[in-house]
């Protein structure tokens, strides 16, 4: 029986350390997102770098995890919800990681009036994903206290979609310098750093369901 | 001899084990936090342990209620309740084995003519009706308690897994214990007079001829335990565990206080101590408690899906129960009293109403009289025949003689005054018709119960067959719904693949607007510098670059890349049948097929490929032969066609 808690304490420690990372790989990806509107490239390619490791130990992390629960029979009645859970939350570091890459890759032409636009975008983005850390560690440790922290999420992911409209808006009805090609290359990089909230948001929807389920 | 006369009992043991098992480990089993066989070896071990240890109290009120002296009557009680509750669970009624053993015995007292213990009888019901109550109450605090920790502590779902298990083999263990220490006077309380007289020394302890026995009845549960409960286990575990693993924890654990309050002396001295009334040993139904135990548990959480109907249910169970056990041990005793020819009780002044009524005539010869024999024969029917045929078979050996005497005092009885009938007689006679009565009685309330309950049955199968149609219309819809869903997935995944491509093809038409923002500069600046150029021999040199320039830029043309990857778009399944046929062919051959299936003509393939229409024309023909197309053959239509 002292091998179960012993299990238990384990795979505890993993699921910490996995919500770890994707909490810090979503401050990367704003570090990253603010390094390259500054133009700042040494800093932005040591935030891919450190993103592109978060990403692969998260996934190592995860499928770890998904194998001590099997192996150990866990959470027999829960099991395949915080699968489903632990996965859904892998993706907001895999899109993290993803958006980053995009930055690298194509190097969208942001003039300087939309950097702050560019910047705020970011900062709801990841503050959905920061305060969606909180409810996951509630499910596991206080279930009463998921709700409460989930309506923040919901908070953020509305206002970046308020600000992802408000930069395509400006795009094609304030700056009139730039050509066609930019705006429409711009308003994907909207919408790429606003689908950050959005995959928040299905966590956070899964989350409130399985809440519902561990209450019941 | 023994072991066969036992073998009903072991029975009665075995299907207990199979059965009730459930109830302590059905949900750790059922929601697979706990293997079946570490539940069934722990379950076994300690069902026999409690059945030793602390199995006698509940023995002594069902010795109370009626003392079976002799083992044929044991075997023949223990075997009309097993053969009562193996019936009454094939028909899918409410049964325990408790309320069987206690209608057995009721009606081996009736067969015997040995009074019940009305006393007894009172503590039993009471306690039947208790047990459930009892358990939701328990059950009820014990949630609220375990919630207000869970609340305070707020432990980890992992910690709280691997505590749940732990928890889940301490309270089956517990409740294994209780279950042992209760229900095996079920089993073996009515064999209590065939216990081996000598005690059995083990070194490290002594066993009573009791304990003894009680170890076999302990070991039958245990085999019942390892070789039936599983399905049981894994049924009734799904349907308890409905509610939550913490829950289910409670549920297990109030039934397991409930049934080791009515099984503990020590508890019972000890509240008797304080002056307070002692807790009744008696064996209760260890499914009525958890059924008790989770209606609390649900009344707790609002009371939404609560079949109450199973509270009647339990009720009809509590009348049923004993009273076919009852007849069926009366009618089972008489048989092997009379056809097997065996002693159902010791005391053979207690069996049969007629040999007490010869012992007075023995002992008192005023009974002498023809009335007195018309008195019995007026009072009960079968008297006349008896009188008419004193060695009828219906009769025990004992009773033929007694019989004979009396019919050589009806002879003797014209010589005889008549004597007028005394109270005893008159007390014997109404003590005939008090047990008929009864038994007439209970056939009666049993009919009306079988009536009222093969209604409420039929309501049920008709609501059954409602519910089935339903399913089957919900399952129809169901699948509808899924496959709807599918259709939907499709669409979506081919919206999706559709999406994609578009969105590559804006990014790289974007990429290309910009690409070719590029050249048009460099070509602008080119033209400056050939413009600004005076030295003939210079804007040559320019414009052989100019020229050089734009024939780069006509090969490298994004336009076409993008054509070319939209052509592979469009094409790719065609590719794939067409990899198929000719394996050997060439990527350059390849877009040309694609090109000829989208009917350009070679003019226009020629454009395309920014190669002359000579060319085009030699590449058909070498693809032609590749493709093994006859001359007969348009090469077009081939290509078509695959």
């Amino acid at each position: 029986m002292g091998v179960l808690f012993k299990t238990a304490d384990t795979v505890i420690s993993s699921i910490n350390e996995f919500l770890d990372a994707i909490d810090q790989g979503a401050l990367v990806f704003k570090q990253g997102v603010n390094n390259y509107l500054n133009k700042e490239t040494k800093e932005f390619s040591d935030n891919i770098e450190t993103i592109l490791k978060l990403e692969s130990h998260a996934d190592k992390i995860r499928k770890q995890i998904e194998n001590d629960l099997y192996i150990y029979s866990l959470l027999p009645q829960f099991r395949g919800d915080v699968m489903v859970l632990l996965e859904k939350l892998d993706d907001i570091i895999d899109t993290a990681k993803e958006i980053i890459l995009q930055f690298d890759v194509e190097g969208p032409n942001i003039p300087i009036e939309l950097n702050n636009d560019f910047s705020k975008l970011t900062d709801a983005s990841v503050l959905s994903v920061e305060s969606l850390i909180p409810a996951v560690r509630a499910y596991f440790n206080d279930v009463n206290a998921v709700k409460d922290r989930l309506h923040r999420v919901y908070y953020y992911e509305k206002e970046s979609d308020k600000l992802a409209d408000n930069i395509k808006r400006r795009l094609f009805k304030e700056l009139e310098n730039l050509k066609l090609s930019e705006k429409i290359h711009l308003r994907y990089f909207a919408l790429h750093v606003e689908n950050l909230s959005d995959v928040a948001q299905e966590v956070a929807d899964l989350l409130s369901i399985m809440a519902i389920k561990r209450s019941l | 001899m023994i072991f066969f006369f036992l073998s009903s009992g072991l029975f009665l043991g075995w299907s207990l084990g199979a059965n009730d098992a459930a109830n302590v480990f059905g949900s750790a089993v059922g929601t697979k936090m706990v293997s079946f066989k570490k539940a069934a070896i722990i379950a076994g071990i300690f069902v026999i342990l409690g059945a030793v240890i602390q199995g006698a109290g509940g023995t002594h009120t069902l010795g109370s209620l009626g003392n079976i002296d002799a083992i044929a009557g044991s075997f023949t009680v223990a075997l009309s309740a097993a053969i009562t509750v193996f019936y009454m669970t094939k028909f899918k009624l409410p049964v325990s084995t408790t309320q069987a053993i206690v209608g057995g015995i009721i009606g081996w007292n009736f067969y015997t003519g040995n009074p019940t213990n009305i006393d007894s009888l009172t503590k039993i019901l009471i306690t039947w009706v208790a047990g459930p109550i009892l358990g939701a109450i328990f059950a009820v605090i014990l949630y609220q308690l375990f919630k207000l920790i869970l609340r305070r502590t707020k432990p980890h779902l992992l910690k709280l897994d691997a505590f749940l298990r732990l928890a889940l083999l301490v309270v089956g263990a517990f409740g294994s214990y209780s279950l042992g220490a209760n229900n095996i006077a079920n089993v073996m309380g009515i064999f209590v007079s065939a216990a081996p007289k000598t005690d059995l020394d083990l070194v490290l302890f002594t066993l009573s001829g009791i304990q003894q026995l009680f170890l076999v009845g302990g070991i039958a549960i245990a085999i019942g335990i390892f070789t039936y409960s599983k399905k049981i286990m894994e049924r009734v575990g799904n349907s308890i565990v409905q509610l939550s693993s913490e829950a289910a924890l409670i549920v297990v654990l109030s039934h397991s206080i409930v049934l080791f309050i009515f099984s503990s002396q020590s508890l019972s001295d000890f509240v008797a101590s304080f002056g307070l009334p002692p807790i009744p040993l008696v064996p209760v139904s260890s499914s009525q408690v958890i059924v008790g135990s989770i209606i609390g548990i649900g009344l707790l959480k609002g009371g939404r899906g609560i079949k109450f109907s199973i509270l009647g249910q339990i009720s009809i169970g509590w009348v049923t129960t004993p009273i076919l056990a009852g007849l069926m041990a009366f009618f089972a005793l008489f048989f092997i009293n009379n056809v097997f020819k065996l002693k159902v009780t010791e005391d053979s002044e207690l069996i049969n109403p007629f040999t007490q009524k010869h012992t007075e005539i023995d002992s008192n010869n005023t009974y002498n009289t023809i009335s007195d024999t018309s008195i019995l024969t007026n009072a009960f029917n079968l008297d006349s025949q008896f009188v008419s045929k004193p060695k009828d078979q219906y009769i025990s050996i004992e009773n033929d003689t007694v019989l004979e005497k009396v019919n050589l005092q009806v002879e003797d009885s014209s010589s005889t005054p008549i004597l007028a009938t005394n109270n005893s007689e008159l007390g014997t006679s109404s003590s005939l018709w008090k047990k008929f009565t009864f038994v007439l009685l209970a056939l009666i309330i049993l009919l009306i119960i079988w009536y009222l309950f093969s209604g409420s049955k039929f309501d049920e199968s008709k609501n059954r067959a409602i519910v089935k149609k339903m399913e089957e219309f919900q399952k129809a819809e169901q699948e509808l719904i899924e496959s709807e869903l599918k259709n939907a997935n499709l669409k979506k995944q081919h919206l999706q693949n559709e999406l994609k491509f578009k969105n590559r093809e804006s990014v790289n038409f974007a990429l290309h607007i910009i690409q070719k923002d590029k050249v048009f500069q460099k070509l602008k600046e080119k033209i400056d510098k050939i413009k600004n150029e005076t030295d003939s021999d210079n804007r040559k040199q320019l414009i052989q670059d100019l020229s050089n320039f734009v024939n780069q830029n006509l090969n490298t043309d994004k336009d076409k890349e993008s054509f070319n990857i939209h052509v592979e778009e469009e094409n790719r399944e065609f590719f794939t049948r067409l990899h198929q046929l000719h394996s050997g062919i060439t990527q350059n051959e390849r877009r040309l097929c694609s090109l000829i299936r989208l009917n350009f003509a070679s003019k226009e393939i020629a454009s395309i490929l920014n190669i002359s229409p000579k060319s085009v024309e030699m590449n058909r023909y070498r693809l032609r032969k590749k493709l093994s197309v006859p001359a007969s053959q348009n090469l077009n239509d081939y290509i078509s066609k695959i």
